[in-house]
């Protein structure tokens, strides 16, 4: 896949996936082996590449069938959408059926296949073929006798194929020890590819592997793959690389205080993100947020559910103030509703590749995560999450998953080990307290943002999702009506706290006034004897200006000399 | 409908209109060039025919190297094949035509074992 001028030409399948995995196709001019058990899907494998190199590619294509006429061919492949008949009335495509019954025929000596090559020669020249596909030629060990004669034959064939420069697609059923029941890949040896559809706990899965290509590198794994009614998908998953574009750009989550929660801003665009928690915590309806929230922003949302159908979810969020169905009327939201034992984990993966692939949205909803966990198989989910997180993240593609916890610790999640695709994480606890069970939602990480480490409780209420501040005191965390009676109490704590301050200011202020209202008496009193003791001074000081007035006259009238000074002055003393 | 076929004719067709139309034995053989194996199964089959279906059969020869598409109708793989197109069922025969009791067999004029 990385330097391609050494590799050799490649014919491309037009098959999803397929394409990724051989790094460009198949060997061009050379002949492949599709091998694989009955109904692994060869024939159509080898059917799609044949129409889509007709249809994309511009290369007809020869199909050349030993087991099935070409009208049960024609019908067969109409259901993938294949309208072989137009493509053959375009001359885009001859189908050829060989019948060989064995007991119609009679071998008297030496035989070629000569018949074989003429009528495959015309067919290719008759359209320019580029690509021929065998199916399945192995039944003419079954039709003919002699396999020695059939071997070199077989051998030439493959030879006049790569002399004609045709791309070929040589099917065959698996033997018990070797790959096909007649040893083919011992002539086919250019490119091999193994199909397998095998059972484990009743549920089926298609797996496909390249078994060997010849002068390439190609993915080594089996690959899960799909047959649905647009052909043939196989998800190269498991070689993708950690090469995501991280994004900067933050998204809203639906819940306002949870983008608190996340530093103010929400999830990261194309972050995963697991909610997870025990029976009716209520993960259902963050995911349900987080969907709204993006339809209102106008992007589009794809909701998996494996739980509920449709119409249950949008009557349960209507419940809570979340109206879900004018966005599927618009068309920004899908949901895609289907039980998990329908098909196995790759096929789950395999259709939501396909789903996402088709609707391109933005969000993605996956709830939840849980149910794909049966038995023992938390490995292969894991490897699944892992190859789901890859490919949603590489398509910048925010995804919600629910997860559904059988009890109040974490440690079973953490067996699953998903957490290390997790970014973001929270997970929702029912606290019982007091008789009552409340939820209550915690982070338990948040990559690349500061987030809060506070519990909230979580309330559904008929205006969607709420969060409160849960009670933290010596009493432990409260919520719900705990909390409440937590608060009440606290608020009459503080009633009565007030009224006693209020108490205290009015009693000082009594006696603030009581004090004053002395002062003000005393000061009366003391005015009173202050003006009383006024008028005696005033009395006296009248009288003693009166004697000295009368003094004065009397020394007048007697003539007295200066002498009399002194003598005034020692009477004013004694009269004091 | 070709007109090689006719030209490949050989003694038989003398034979054949006096005969019963009935009881008339229509053989093809397919061949692809005049390879060994194709001379080697023509000059079995006439000389078989010659000694047990003595003027009641009709041979037509059949060269896809220059009729590619007849090899669709009889369903051709092998080459060479005898095709016995009448009386039905049809019968195929597959090789040079070297075992003669085999070819007698596949034409049903020796009972099978």
């Amino acid at each position: 896949m990385k330097k391609s001028r050494t590799q050799l030409p490649k014919s491309p399948t037009g098959i999803q996936g397929l394409d990724e995995i051989t790094g460009g196709g198949l060997p061009k001019g050379r002949p492949t082996l599709i091998c694989g058990g009955a109904g692994c899907g060869k024939t159509l494998v080898a059917m799609e590449f044949l129409v889509r190199g007709a249809r994309e590619f511009n290369e007809p294509g020869v199909f050349m069938a030993f087991e099935e006429t070409a009208k049960d061919l024609t019908e067969n492949v109409a259901s993938l959408g294949f309208d072989l008949k137009d493509l053959i009335a375009r001359k885009k495509i001859v189908l050829d059926f060989v019948y060989i019954e064995r007991s119609e025929i009679e071998i008297t000596g030496e035989y070629d296949l000569e018949g074989l090559f003429i009528r495959l020669g015309q067919a290719i020249d008759s359209i320019g073929a580029k690509r021929v596909v065998l199916d399945t030629i192995e039944s003419l060990f079954a039709g003919l006798p002699n396999p020695l004669i059939l071997r070199a034959e077989l051998r030439r064939l493959f030879r006049w194929l790569k002399d004609k420069g045709v791309t070929a697609i040589i099917t065959g059923e698996r033997g018990d020890e070797t790959l096909t029941r007649q040893g083919l890949e011992e002539y086919v040896s250019d490119c091999v590819i193994m199909l397998d559809h095998r059972v484990s706990d009743q549920v089926t899965s298609r797996r496909l592997r390249v078994v060997k290509y010849r002068g390439s590198t190609h993915g080594t794994n089996e690959y899960p793959f799909l047959i649905d009614e647009d052909g043939v998908l196989v998800l190269p998953v498991t070689s993708l690389l950690l090469q995501n574009i991280a994004s900067t750009e933050r998204i809203p989550t639906g819940i306002q205080r949870l983008d608190t929660m996340l530093g103010g801003k929400g999830y990261y665009r194309g972050s995963s993100v697991l909610v997870s928690g025990t029976a009716g915590t209520g993960k259902t309806s963050i995911a349900a947020h987080f969907v709204e929230a993006a339809c209102r922003r106008g992007e589009r949302a794809l909701y998996f559910a494996f739980e509920e159908s449709p119409s249950q979810i949008m009557r349960n969020m209507r419940s809570i103030g979340i109206d879900l169905e004018p966005w599927v009327q618009k068309g920004l939201l899908k949901f895609q509703a289907t039980r998990p034992t329908f098909t196995g984990l790759e096929m789950h993966l395999t259709m939501i590749h396909k789903a996402v692939n088709a609707f391109k949205p933005q969000v993605v909803i996956v709830d939840p995560l849980s149910s794909f966990v049966v038995g023992d198989n938390k490995t292969e989910v894991k490897s699944m999450l892992m190859r789901l997180v890859d490919f949603l993240k590489n398509s910048e593609i925010t995804t919600l998953f629910t997860m559904l916890t059988s009890n109040r610790s974490t440690a079973d999640i953490h067996d699953v080990a998903i957490s290390s695709v997790i970014d973001t994480w929270m997970s929702l606890l029912d606290i019982e307290i007091g008789g009552e069970r409340n939820r209550c939602l915690s982070l338990f990480k948040s990559r690349g943002m500061a987030h809060s480490n506070q519990i909230r409780e979580f309330r559904l209420t008929d205006h969607g999702v709420e969060l409160r501040d849960v009670y933290v005191g010596p009493e432990g965390v409260l919520t719900g009506s705990a909390r409440q009676a937590q608060e009440a109490r606290i608020q009459a704590q503080q009633m009565v706290k007030k009224h006693d301050v209020e108490l205290r200011h009015a009693e000082l202020e009594g006696k603030r006034k009581a004090l004053e209202a002395q002062i003000v008496a005393m000061r009366a009193v003391f005015e009173a004897q202050e003006a009383e003791a006024l008028r005696i001074i005033r009395q006296e000081q009248a009288q003693e200006m009166q004697l000295a007035q009368e003094r004065t006259n009397m020394e007048v009238s007697r003539k007295a000399d200066t002498a009399t000074d002194t003598t005034t002055k020692k009477q004013k003393g004694g009269a004091k | 409908m070709k007109t090689k076929p006719t030209t490949q004719k050989s003694a038989p067709p003398e034979a054949k209109p006096t005969e019963a139309k009935a009881d008339t034995m229509v053989l093809r053989l397919y061949v692809a060039g005049q390879t060994p194996k194709s001379i080697t199964a023509f000059i079995n089959l006439k000389k078989i025919c010659e000694e047990h279906l003595a003027g009641r059969y009709k041979i037509e020869v059949i060269d896809l190297l220059i009729n590619p598409q007849l090899a669709h109708g009889d369903q051709i793989l092998a080459i060479p094949t005898l095709v016995r197109k009448l009386p039905e069922p049809v019968r195929k025969i597959i090789g040079d035509l070297s075992n003669t009791e085999r070819v007698l067999i596949g034409l049903d004029l020796l009972p099978r074992e």
